[in-house]
Formats: C-alpha cells, structure tokens, sequence
C-alpha cells in the first residue's frame, strides 16, 4: 500500500492497522459488541506473525484491564479496548490506572448500558468514568479516530496520563469511510519507541514500590496533583496535536479548511469550530453526530457548530471564546446524568464561570443555554431532528428537552 | 533456618506484634531471590508494609486493587516476556479473602493462562485488615465479626472452601499448603515452586492475633498445632498427585480440641461441634495420608 493512500475501511479495522503500526508490547481485551471488531483484528494481525505483541486473553474486562495496568507498570507500551458493560465492570481499575500514573491507551466503542439491556451507541459508558483521571477524546470519524489513536500515545508517555479515544459504537466502529492509515516510520517520527524512566516502573536492578498506602496527610495532595496535571496538559494537546498534523496530513475534520471571509475556523485539538464569527446559535456535541449537525446547517450561515474533541481535561476556556459573541447555545448529547441534565450542558454552565472570581461571567448572564439529549441506545439522530434543534434553542419555556423523534 | 540473602521485606512494619501473616511473608522471602517482582493484593500486608512515604519492601513490588494482583501479575509477565526477560521471577500475594472469595475469578483465569507465576495465600481465615469478618476460607464454628457467636449462633456454619482443590483441579504443576508454624516448609515450598515451569499456588495458615484472639507470643504455636491436629496439614502436590504430606505412617494427631479451646473465636462451641471438627480432622487423616 503506497504511503498517505486513502482506503475504505471499517472503522475498527482502521483503529486495530493504526495500533499494529504504533506496536504496542502488550494487548489485552475480552469481547463486547462493538469493540470486538478491534480486537479481532488485534488478534488475527498477531496470528499472521504481522504483529509481535503479547495478547493476553483476559477472562473479564476487569481482568484485562488489570493486566495492561500490570504490564504497563512494568515499563511497556500497552493497548486494550472496550464498550459500555465492559468499561462499566472495569471502573475501579480505571481509576487505579489512573492514580498509579500509568500511561496506558484503551478505546471505548461508546454504547449504551444497561438496563434495558441495549447493544447501540450512545455515551451514557463513558461519562460514568469521565471523573476518573483520564484524559478523554472524542472522535467524530474515522480519520480522526485513527489520528487521535497516535496522539494518544504521545500524551500518555509525555504526561504519564492514560487516555481513553471514544469512537461511536456501529456508527464509526462498523461503517466503512476512506481513510489514511499512518505507516511505521511516520508514527516512529513523531513517537519515539517508549522508554520510561528508570525507578518508574517494576524493576529488579531498580525495585520501586508502586500503589502505596496513602494516609490522610498525603493522600490529598496527589489528587490535586494528578488534576493540576491533567488541566495543565490542554495546550500540550494543542501543540502535540499540531505536531502530528506536520508529520501526517489527511485532514479529519472540516474547520481546518480554508478560512472565508466572516466566518471563522478554529481547529486546534481541543475543539473545532465552523461558522459565522458573530452567530446567533452555536450546537456543541461530542462524537459522530458532529457530522450529521454540521450536514444538517450547513446552508445557515446564523449558526456555528462546536465540536468537543477532548472531553477530560475540559477545554472550558476554548469553549467560552466560540460563545463569546453568540446568543443561543443548543448542547446535543448522547448521554444523561439521571436527576439532573446532559454532563456536556452542566460542564458547559459550570465552564463559563469566571474562573478568576468563581461568579458567573458576562456569557453566563446573557446565554441562553439549552441541552437536547438525543439518540439514547442508538436511536437515529437525523437532520430533521437538528434543524427542528436550531429552530426550537431560541424559545425561553425550558432548558432541558429529550429529542427522539420528530 | 535459612538466611535471607539481602532483606527483601524490611523489619519496621506495622503489622500487630506477633504476627502470623508476617512470620510466613518473611519466610517466602527467604526462599527468593532479587530477580523477583511482587504484585500484592488489598490487605493487611499491603497497608502494614507500604504507609507511604515509607516502603518495607526491597523487591520491585506493587499494589493495585483489592482482587485483581493475579491479573496484575499476568501483565507483569507479558511485559517481561516482551523483554526477553526470562530469569525475572513473579510472585503474587493475597489474602484469604483476595484469594477464596472476590480475586478468585481473576486467579481462575491466571491459572488458565498457564503463566510461570507463583501466587501465594495467606490465609487467616478471615478478612482481617477490615476487621475479622467471615470469608470463604473461615472455618466452621469460628465466631467473626460477620459470624458473630451468640444466644442463637455458635459462629460460621459454613465449611472452608476447598481451595487447594481448586487449584489442582486448574492442572497445576504445583500446589501446597504450609502454616507459620513451619518457616522453613514455607522456604523450601516457594523455591520448589519457582523450580516448576508454569503456575504454581501456596497457600499458608496465618494465624491472626485479633481475629483468632489468640496472644501474640503464639501465632506460630497456632501454625504448629493445626499441622499436628490434621486440621491444616503440610501437603505439597507435584502434577497433582500428593507429594509430601505430614500426615505419613507414624503420624498421631492430637485432638482438635488442644487448637479449638486455645483460641477465643471458638470459645462458643458445643460438644457436638467439637465432634463435627474432630470429624473433619478425620477425613483429613484419609485423604491426605502419604
């Protein structure tokens, strides 16, 4: 296959060719739709002999997370991938990975949970693990999937942080899309082979205890720690995403396309925003639906859409500056926090707070910030459904609303 | 009594005085070497030994969750496998209730994997470190703070979990049971079972001071009596046939009552219980005779 060639691919088949190239030392994983497909892959590369890594066949999700964290601690580069039960069995060990500092990569095939028992996408998984210490992508396609895969490696070795990349379960992880894979030697360009450093990891020339007992009088200090780090890591996101970009070309998201006059493109890692500079209405989602809202208002030239590429650390700052002229704000999201509204519409409220006086800023006073929660269990989220959105945001009797059909 | 080559587990901890559970962990010490990493399970051991910012351990040694050190340990050994490390040696160490009860699912699939990992039991019939509750491994008739005695109950009436026979029945190589009245068994035990090519599995009774409510000069005389009681004996199985065991053809064992009426966890027992874990004993005494 000629470098930089598009293919069409399904989209596991295109994240499981992006981690054989990037050669992580140890796979794990246990089987749920609709991360199978990644890991079947994993498995059929490593059967060929066209991958070298350990694949450890884990008995539970709980189980293999705990065995990338045990190989992680031991100094190598690790890989494992999930979806809703599987990520919801495996929480205490997220947390754990997390506190240990290991800079382990999984990717969550987002899925509902249970119960009703359901098998279709939406982020209701991943937001139970949001508060955990990871540092959380979301991708909207295929290529952005595959890049978000390489970038992942680099801040979790660089910032010894685990990252979590979302991919929409059957919606990216099934359908087929071109897309460029990455090849050995551009990877090995922009991520160097993982050498951490000595007394880091498990070691007989160098023995180190790991996962101490920590008493009232240190443990506080840690998390605070482990929370500074993650909020001091948004503009290494942005310059290692940049960074990426020079090595690897294919774009993977539509603001960062050429700029035209009045409107205003911002694509930086963190967010990508398309649409007017002064907009009456800005739509904010995570994942896949981007592309279906982005379809959707394409011809009006009122409206900006945001999209949220990294969730956890929240690029609160970089959201604010998109609202900044706007009057409307529709927040569409996959997921719900029962008793209260869509986590993206709170974090999104709680973001725009000053963060010098903790008082609620110019933006807060003069929004008005609707949350729409759509597609629950893989409900089809369609154009109608966003352009009935955008029509509805400016109407002042409510603030939150369930959108299933139109 | 063997000697440690460097001290891979400190004196300093903060373990009970008297403690059972760390006369055993110094004795498998004894039986390693420096090339050796240690995942350790949630337990007293773990919060004795670790009180951050100080560490008793000299091994490369980690910590994770409550059940998962087997899992831990399983990707502990792919990674060395991935650097061509052959001579580094994994150990894992739980407790009763890590090992019998909520880690067994993750030990099961260990042993699956057919790993080179010794795990290593120490088994105080109960979950010490939170406060002598019932586990899987807490004997018939002794009282715990989830099996308290009473005007209605004599304790647990529940039989300990069978768990060396779980082992062999995963096909391991190599399967014992010691107690820490016998530092020296335990010794000579982890050497052979790093000796065998696959997973292996000791399992060691550690008697616990508070939750056998015993004094803290007789943790070891408590390990020495359930071995000459036949209710804990010393048994080794090499591809699951019966090795070595100390119940053997002079062997006369003295009536459980002599370890029962020592302990206060069963100081509520009837006669009729006594002859149910004389009984026991008993069955031992077949079972186990080489």
């Amino acid at each position: 296959m000629p470098k930089n060639e598009k293919q069409i691919l399904e989209g596991s088949r295109a994240i499981a060719l992006t981690i054989k190239n990037i050669g992580p030392a140890v796979v794990s994983a246990y089987p749920i739709t609709p991360q199978t497909h990644i890991v079947e892959d994993l498995a059929e590369f490593k059967a060929d002999g066209r991958s070298g890594f350990e694949y450890v066949r884990a008995e539970s999700e709980f189980a293999a997370a705990s065995i990338i964290l045990g190989a992680s601690a031991t100094g190598v580069r690790v890989y494992s991938a999930t979806s809703s039960q599987g990520l919801l069995l495996m929480t205490e060990v997220v947390h754990n990975i997390a506190g240990l500092r290991l800079p382990v990569v999984m990717t969550c095939a987002n899925r509902a949970i249970s119960s009703p028992i359901n098998i279709w996408n939406d982020h209701s998984d991943v937001i139970t693990v949001r508060d955990a210490g990871w540092i959380q992508l979301f991708a909207a396609n295929h290529q952005e999937a595959v890049n978000q895969h390489v970038l992942a490696y680099k801040l979790a070795e660089k910032l010894r942080l685990p990252v979590m990349i979302n991919v929409d379960g059957f919606i990216l992880t099934h359908s087929y899309e071109p897309v460029v894979i990455p090849g050995r030697e551009k990877i090995r360009k922009y991520l160097p082979a993982y050498r951490p450093s000595a007394g880091s990891y498990l070691d007989p020339k160098n023995p180190v205890t790991l996962g101490a007992f920590f008493t009232p009088q240190d443990y506080m200090e840690t998390r605070e720690q482990l929370h500074h780090d993650l909020v001091a890591s948004l503009p290494m996101i942005k310059n290692e995403y940049q960074a990426w970009k020079k090595i690897f070309h294919p774009s993977d998201d539509e603001a960062s396309g050429p700029k035209t006059p009045g409107r205003m493109n911002i694509d930086n890692g963190l967010i990508s925003y398309y649409g007017p500079q002064k907009p009456d209405t800005v739509v904010i989602a995570l994942g896949s639906v981007i592309g279906t809202i982005r379809s959707a208002l394409r011809d009006n030239p009122r409206i900006g859409v945001l999209k949220i590429k990294v969730y956890r650390p929240f690029p609160a700052a970089e959201i604010a500056t998109c609202l900044q002229n706007a009057k409307n704000v529709a927040i569409i999201e996959k997921a719900v926090s029962l008793g209260q509204a869509g986590p993206l519409y709170t974090d999104i409220a709680a973001g725009l707070t000053e963060v010098e006086t903790g008082s609620l800023s110019k933006y807060n006073k003069r929004l008005n910030l609707k949350n729409y929660i759509v597609g629950l269990g893989g409900r089809d989220v369609t154009e109608k459904m966003i352009i009935e959105i955008a029509k509805d945001v400016p109407k002042k009797n409510h603030y939150l609303k369930f959108i299933g059909q139109i | 009594m063997n000697r440690p080559p460097k001290k891979f587990l400190s004196p300093g901890h903060n373990a009970c005085a008297g403690c059972g559970q760390l006369v055993a962990v110094q004795a498998v010490m004894r039986g390693l070497d420096e090339d050796t990493i240690i995942a350790n399970a949630t337990g007293c051991l773990e919060v004795t030994t670790t009180a951050y910012p100080q560490s008793a351990w000299g091994l490369p040694w980690i910590h994770s969750l409550f059940e998962n050190a087997a899992s831990v340990a399983s990707g502990i050994k792919a990674a060395l496998k991935q650097k061509k490390d052959g001579k580094t040696k994994v150990l894992v160490q739980g407790g009763d209730g890590g090992t019998y009860d909520i880690g067994l699912g993750l030990i099961s699939g260990m042993w699956e994997r057919g790993e080179n990992i010794l795990y290593v039991c120490y088994d105080t019939e109960a979950y010490s470190n939170t406060g002598i509750q019932a586990s899987g491994a807490t004997p018939y008739g002794a009282s715990t703070t989830t099996t308290p005695k009473g005007s209605e109950s004599i304790g647990s009436t529940q039989a300990k979990k069978d768990m060396l026979a779980i082992a062999l029945a995963h096909g391991l190589k190599y399967a014992a049971q010691s107690t820490a009245g016998y530092p020296d068994d335990i010794t000579n035990k982890v050497k052979r079972a790093l000796d065998v090519d696959g997973p292996s599995y000791l399992q060691i009774l550690s008697p616990c001071i508070p939750g056998w409510q015993i004094n803290n000069d007789e943790a070891v005389f408590m390990g020495k009596l359930a071995v000459e009681t036949a209710l804990y004996p010393l048994l080794e199985y090499k591809d699951g046939i019966l090795n070595a065991s100390s119940i053997t053809g002079s062997f006369r064992a003295k009536p459980v009552a002599e370890y029962l009426k020592k302990q206060g966890r069963f100081k509520n027992l009837s006669e009729e219980d006594l002859k149910h874990i004389q009984s026991l004993a008993d069955a031992n005494l077949k079972r186990y005779r080489l």
